[in-house]
């Protein structure tokens, strides 16, 4: 069994503007999603917003530079993630392809294991 | 004598790699180590049979000395390899039951190489990387081949090899042929990639000759093989049928000098018979499905082509017909470009250029000569010279094969000043 992690690239400003109703929705969508693949689920978080983020840079002498947002700015930004079991791709692409992501999309990345 | 061993090695090479490589896996699961293996037993071939004569199976011969040198392997490097990671992990055969007659697992080799093309053609890899994929490893061709193929610097395309293998085996992508439900899409995803080898050949984007024989040979092999495989399938019966049906012009194409010939100037003398009938039973078979794919569609059209007794008596409302029902199913500015000319045929240049210009905005096409070379030709055959010329340059201005070049330049000369 390999894993995978599920990322989940939304556009924030849709999250910043969303009706209440339709917030609730969503989470719904993320309950259900996660008691429909709860076997194979192995963990799993939505994040706060970009503007929360610290980035560190290594800086020239030695130290590191502190600043003030995500590591890279895109319109799409890592908003949460699952971490699930697969035999292979095509069956952690079947679980990812459920994850709810109204105002974006998923990446799907195998865990790197070693040994 | 060496000659005709050398040709039964290539024989063997072009008609057998696919086979003997599934085979092989079975023994290393593992595509990397099985490819060495495969090169190792064509190499023995080259050393053994001018001595020993060609056998009556070179497949079956191929296999045997490919899987020992594998067990081999395996046994050498079992101790410290461990750690590499698996090209894919397939179920491995035990050695002990080795040395069983080829054809006793033939059924499961077969099934075999399905996986193999299915791998080669997932859609999480990058479809440049799944054309080169299945030419290294279900038709045996080297990187430098790949490369020359499409033109792209040796290293360049190593590095894509190389990069679409780390992420089969990093992404566990499946060796397997995909479920029932799943396979229409993959199988779409091969053809696909057997398409764009078929018309890379055929019309070579760019160098001196017109055809990449070779390139056209490979995805007839592959085309014959996933209807070997899969013979029920509508859409690789189409496949197959388009291939066959556009190949079986090709004497026509070019003329004695090299330069190329348009559909409507060719001698259809020339044109291979018995491969058309080969071509049309399969359109037949593959239209039976309602509604067509797309294959279906393309092959009927070319059928359309290759039964016409003459340009003139060719029946161009039915090819517009065809059209308008691939233009459904495949709603792509190529097919509406082809539709468009098979417009001006049908109902006369000026129809067909009032059908062209809908088209001029498509930025998919602004690149493509042959939306150019249309114009010129329908605006040439309404008298409007001057902007005929124009459109033979923008024509020229977009290809780089030096056959169409020529044609085009000839276009050019031919209108006069």
């Amino acid at each position: 069994m390999a894993e995978y992690l599920v990322l989940i690239y939304e556009d924030e400003t849709a999250w910043d503007n969303v009706e209440p109703d339709r917030f609730g929705k969503i989470m719904a969508e993320h309950q259900s999603f996660g008691e429909r693949h709860a076997k194979v689920i192995r963990g799993g978080n939505a994040l706060q917003p970009t503007g929360t983020a610290t980035s560190l840079r290594k800086d020239t002498s030695g130290g590191y530079t502190v600043t003030d947002g995500a590591f890279a700015e895109t319109k799409e930004a890592l908003g949460g993630y699952y971490l699930v079991e697969a035999a292979d791709l095509d069956e952690a692409l079947a679980v990812a392809r459920d994850v709810p992501a109204p105002f974006g999309g998923v990446e799907v990345r195998p865990i790197r294991t070693f040994d | 004598m060496t000659s005709s061993v050398e040709a039964a090695v290539a024989d063997a090479h072009r008609h057998e790699w696919a086979f003997v490589l599934a085979a092989t896996v079975r023994v290393t699961g593992d595509i990397d180590v099985a490819e060495e293996c495969v090169q190792d037993a064509y190499a023995r071939a080259l050393a053994s049979w001018p001595n020993r004569g060609v056998p009556a199976r070179p497949g079956a011969w191929l296999t045997t000395v490919a899987r020992r040198r594998a067990i081999d392997l395996r046994r050498r490097r079992s101790t410290h390899d461990r750690s590499l990671p698996r090209l894919v992990r397939a179920a491995v055969t035990d050695p002990d039951e080795m040395e069983i007659d080829a054809d006793a697992d033939g059924r499961a080799v077969a099934d075999d190489r399905l996986r193999l093309i299915f791998t080669c053609c997932h859609p999480a890899i990058a479809p440049e990387a799944q054309v080169a994929l299945t030419l290294r490893l279900l038709c045996g061709l080297t990187t430098v081949e790949v490369a020359r193929a499409f033109l792209v610097n040796e290293a360049a395309m190593a590095a894509r090899i190389t990069r679409a293998k780390k992420k089969i085996a990093a992404a566990h992508v499946p060796y397997r042929v995909p479920s029932a439900e799943e396979l229409p899409a993959r199988l779409d995803a091969v053809l696909t990639v057997v398409h764009l080898l078929f018309t890379t050949g055929h019309t070579a984007p760019a160098g001196a000759d017109l055809v990449r024989r070779d390139m056209v040979e490979r995805s007839l092999d592959l085309a014959r093989m996933l209807h070997a495989l899969l013979p029920d399938d509508p859409d690789v019966t189409g496949l197959l049928a388009l291939i066959l049906l556009t190949d079986a012009r090709r004497p026509g194409r070019v003329d004695d000098s090299g330069q190329m010939v348009l559909l409507a100037d060719q001698d259809r003398s020339d044109w291979d018979r018995a491969v058309i009938g080969e071509g049309v039973a399969l359109v037949r078979e593959a239209l039976r499905r309602r509604p067509p794919g797309r294959f279906a569609l393309m092959a009927a059209i070319a059928a359309v082509h290759a039964e016409s007794p003459s340009w003139n008596a060719t029946d161009w409302r039915e090819i517009v017909g065809l059209y308008s029902l691939l233009l459904a199913i495949w709603p792509s500015p190529v097919v509406a470009l082809n539709r468009a000319v098979a417009v001006g045929f049908a109902d006369g240049p000026e129809a067909g250029l009032d059908a062209l210009d809908a088209l001029a905005t498509e930025p998919v096409l602004a690149a493509y000569s042959y939306l150019a070379s249309s114009r010129a030709d329908f605006l040439r055959r309404l008298g409007r010279v001057t902007e005929a010329r124009l459109a033979y340059q923008e024509a020229l201005l977009l290809t780089e094969n030096a056959v169409e070049r020529e044609f085009l330049e000839n276009c050019l000369r031919r209108l006069g000043h």
